[in-house]
C-alpha cells in the first residue's frame, strides 16, 4: 500500500449563505479532517441533514468550500480541489475522480449506451472501443440488450441508477465518491454493486461513500466515520 | 454473476496514453483569451470590464436576464463589435498568438471565416434569405476553399441530416421556414466548415425539446472528438447544465459569478445567481 494518502482533506468548512432567504447563515460543518488511502473504503455516517452528501460534493468541486483544502493526488501531484481553477478541476474529474450520485442527469435522446461510453470518450477513446466496453458494463449491472440503444429517461428507477452506476465504473478512477449507489436496487442487483466496489478496492481505488443499506455497507466498509465526529458540527 | 474485468494490456496501454494526453492538454494554452472588456452604448455600460479564457474543447455558457450584457459581450467575444477598451487574444492552428483587436479589417475577416461561427439569436441575421437553405450551408465550404461540386453537395446533406432538416426542403428558401428550421440551417452553415470555435446566441432558442436534445449531443459530440470550443448565450439553464463546462452569470453589464457549471448551479454564491438558480424548475 503507498504511504500518501490519496485524498487528504484538511480544516476543511462549510456553510451555505441563503441570500434569498434573508441572507441566513448556515454553517454545516467546520475544521474537518480526513485522510483516505489507496485499497480502503471509508463509509461516512452520521444523522440526515448532518452534511455527508455536502463533503461528497465538496470533495467533487461540485460544493464551494468556507475554508480548509482538499487535496487530491492527480497526474502524480496534490491537487487541491478547493482552490484549482475550473478546468483542472475538470481534469481531475477526467481522469482521477469518479462520482456516483443518486440520480442519473443526462442529455434527454442519447442511448443508454452512449450515456456509459461518455467518460471514455470525454478521455479521447474512440467510439467502438468505448461502445464495446459500455456494452460489457451495462451487462454486468444486468441491464437488458434491449435497452441499450434507448434513452434512459423512459427507464425505471432502479435501471436508470444502474445505468448511472455502469458510467460511474467505466473508468478505473483512482478516488471513487458514492452517494448512495444502491438506494433504489433490489437484492440482486445490489449484490453486483458490491461485487463492483469490492473489485475496485482490490485495484487500489480510494472509496469514499454513503451507504444508507447496512448490508452493503457491512460487506465494503474498511472504515465507518461519523461526519460530526470529523470536524466540530458547527 | 460474475464480474469480469478487462485485458490488463487494454487498461495499461489507456494509461500510457492518459499521460501523454495530461501533457498535451497541459502544454495547450487557451484558445481564446479576453482581458477587461468593457464596451458602452452611451454613457450606459453594455458590457464592464469582463475577462475570460476558453480552451479547445470546452465549452463557456453565458446565463442573466434580459439586458444584461450577454449578446454584447458575445459580439466583442467574436470581434464583431469593436469594444471601447480591453484586448482579446486567439491562438492560431500554427500556435501564434494574434491581437484579434488589432487585425486589419481583412484579417480579421479572414480569421472569423476560417476558424469561427456565429450563431445569431435571429437566425434572419445569420442566414441568406435569398438563396436556399442548401446553398446557405455550401456557400460557407466554397468559402473556405471547397470546389469540388459533389463534395460540397454531399457535406451540405450530412449536415442537414445531423440538424435533422427535411431534405426535401433543401431546395427551399429559408424564408418559407418555420423560426426552429431557420435556426437548424444556421447552425448547419456554422458548423459545416468545421470552425475550431462558434458563438451562440440562444441556439436553441425556437426549437421543440426533441430537436434541442439532437442538437446538445451533437455540439457535445463535436467538442468531445473535434476540440470545437464554444461560448453558448442562453437562458436556459437545463441547456447550460448539460452542455457547458464553466458558466458565467451576468447582471447589468457585469459578470457576478463564474466558475464550474454544475458548481454555480447547484451552489451558487453570489445572490443574485441563487436568485436566477431559484425561480426556475429544477432539473
Ligand atoms: N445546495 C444547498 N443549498 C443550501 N443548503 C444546502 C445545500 N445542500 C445541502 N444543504 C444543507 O446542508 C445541510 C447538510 O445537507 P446534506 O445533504 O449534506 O446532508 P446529508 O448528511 O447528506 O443528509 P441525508 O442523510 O438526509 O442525505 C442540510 O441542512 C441541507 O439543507
Ligand atoms: N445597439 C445598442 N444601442 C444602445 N443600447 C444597446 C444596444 N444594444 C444593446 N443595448 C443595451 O445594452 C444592454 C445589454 O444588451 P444586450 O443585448 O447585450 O443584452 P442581453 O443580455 O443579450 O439581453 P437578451 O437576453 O434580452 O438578449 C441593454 O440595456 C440594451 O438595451
Ligand atoms: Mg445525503
Ligand atoms: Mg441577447
Amino acid at each position: 500500500m503507498e504511504d500518501a494518502p490519496r485524498l487528504d482533506v484538511r480544516g476543511l468548512a462549510k456553510s451555505f449563505v441563503l441570500h434569498t432567504q434573508g441572507g441566513v447563515t448556515l454553517d454545516v460543518f467546520r475544521d474537518l479532517d480526513l485522510q483516505v488511502f489507496a485499497g480502503e473504503c471509508v463509509a461516512l455516517q452520521g444523522p440526515s441533514g448532518s452534511g455527508k452528501s455536502s463533503l461528497i460534493r465538496l470533495l467533487y468541486g461540485n460544493y464551494v468550500s468556507a475554508a480548509g483544502e482538499i487535496l487530491v493526488r492527480h497526474n502524480g501531484q496534490m491537487v487541491d480541489v478547493a482552490a484549482a481553477d475550473p478546468h483542472v478541476v475538470l481534469d481531475v474529474r477526467r481522469r482521477t475522480m469518479g462520482y456516483v450520485s443518486q440520480f442519473l442527469r443526462v442529455i434527454p435522446r442519447v442511448p443508454a449506451l452512449q450515456v456509459v461510453a461518455e467518460p471514455l470518450r470525454a478521455r479521447g477513446v474512440p467510439q467502438a472501443t468505448a461502445e464495446a466496453e459500455a456494452g460489457e458494463m451495462l451487462a454486468q449491472f444486468n441491464i437488458p440488450k434491449a435497452l441499450w440503444s434507448l434513452a434512459p429517461a423512459t427507464f425505471s428507477g432502479g435501471e436508470q441508477q444502474r445505468v448511472n452506476l455502469a458510467r460511474g465504473f467505466i473508468i478505473d478512477y483512482p478516488v471513487l465518491l458514492l452517494d448512495e449507489p444502491t438506494a433504489s436496487l433490489d437484492a440482486a442487483n445490489r449484490d453486483v454493486v458490491v461485487a463492483m466496489i469490492r473489485q475496485a478496492i482490490r485495484r487500489g481505488a480510494a472509496i469514499i461513500g454513503i451507504f444508507h443499506d447496512s448490508t452493503v455497507r457491512d460487506a465494503v466498509a474498511s472504515r465507518i466515520v461519523d461526519v460530526t465526529s470529523l470536524g466540530a458540527a458547527a | 454473476m460474475t464480474v469480469a474485468t478487462l485485458e490488463p494490456t487494454e487498461r495499461s496501454r489507456r494509461a500510457d496514453q492518459d499521460a501523454a494526453d495530461a501533457v498535451a492538454a497541459a502544454d495547450a494554452g487557451p484558445l481564446l483569451k479576453a482581458a477587461g472588456i468593457s464596451h458602452f452604448y452611451g454613457a450606459r455600460a453594455g458590457c464592464e470590464n469582463v475577462s475570460l479564457e476558453l480552451r479547445s474543447g470546452e465549452v463557456l455558457g453565458i446565463v442573466g436576464e434580459s439586458g444584461s450584457g450577454k449578446t454584447t459581450l458575445l459580439n466583442c467575444l467574436a470581434a464583431r463589435l469593436r469594444p471601447a477598451s480591453g484586448q482579446l487574444a486567439y491562438r492560431l492552428t500554427t500556435g501564434r498568438t494574434v491581437d484579434v483587436y488589432g487585425l486589419s479589417e481583412a484579417e480579421r475577416r479572414r480569421l472569423t471565416r476560417t476558424d469561427w461561427g456565429f450563431v445569431h439569436q435571429n437566425p434572419r441575421d445569420g442566414l441568406r434569405m435569398a438563396v436556399s437553405a442548401g446553398a446557405n450551408v455550401g456557400e460557407r465550404l466554397m468559402a473556405v476553399g471547397a470546389r469540388h461540386y459533389g463534395d460540397i453537395r454531399d457535406q451540405v446533406t450530412d449536415w442537414l441530416t445531423r440538424v435533422e432538416m427535411d431534405l426535401e426542403r433543401m431546395d427551399d428558401l429559408p424564408s418559407t421556414f418555420s423560426g426552429g428550421m431557420q435556426q437548424r440551417v444556421q447552425i448547419a452553415r456554422n458548423l459545416v466548415s468545421q470552425p475550431r470555435l462558434v458563438f451562440m446566441d440562444e441556439p436553441t432558442g425556437g426549437l421543440d425539446v426533441s430537436v434541442q436534445a439532437r442538437l446538445l449531443d451533437l455540439l457535445r459530440g463535436l467538442t468531445n472528438d473535434l476540440g470545437l470550443a464554444a461560448v453558448i448565450v442562453t437562458h436556459d439553464l437545463a441547456v447550460a447544465r448539460l452542455l457547458s463546462h464553466r458558466l458565467m452569470v451576468m447582471r447589468q453589464g457585469r459578470v457576478v459569478e463564474h466558475g464550474l457549471t454544475d458548481q454555480v448551479l447547484d451552489d451558487p454564491q453570489d445572490a443574485y445567481s441563487q436568485l436566477l438558480v431559484s425561480s426556475v424548475l429544477q432539473t
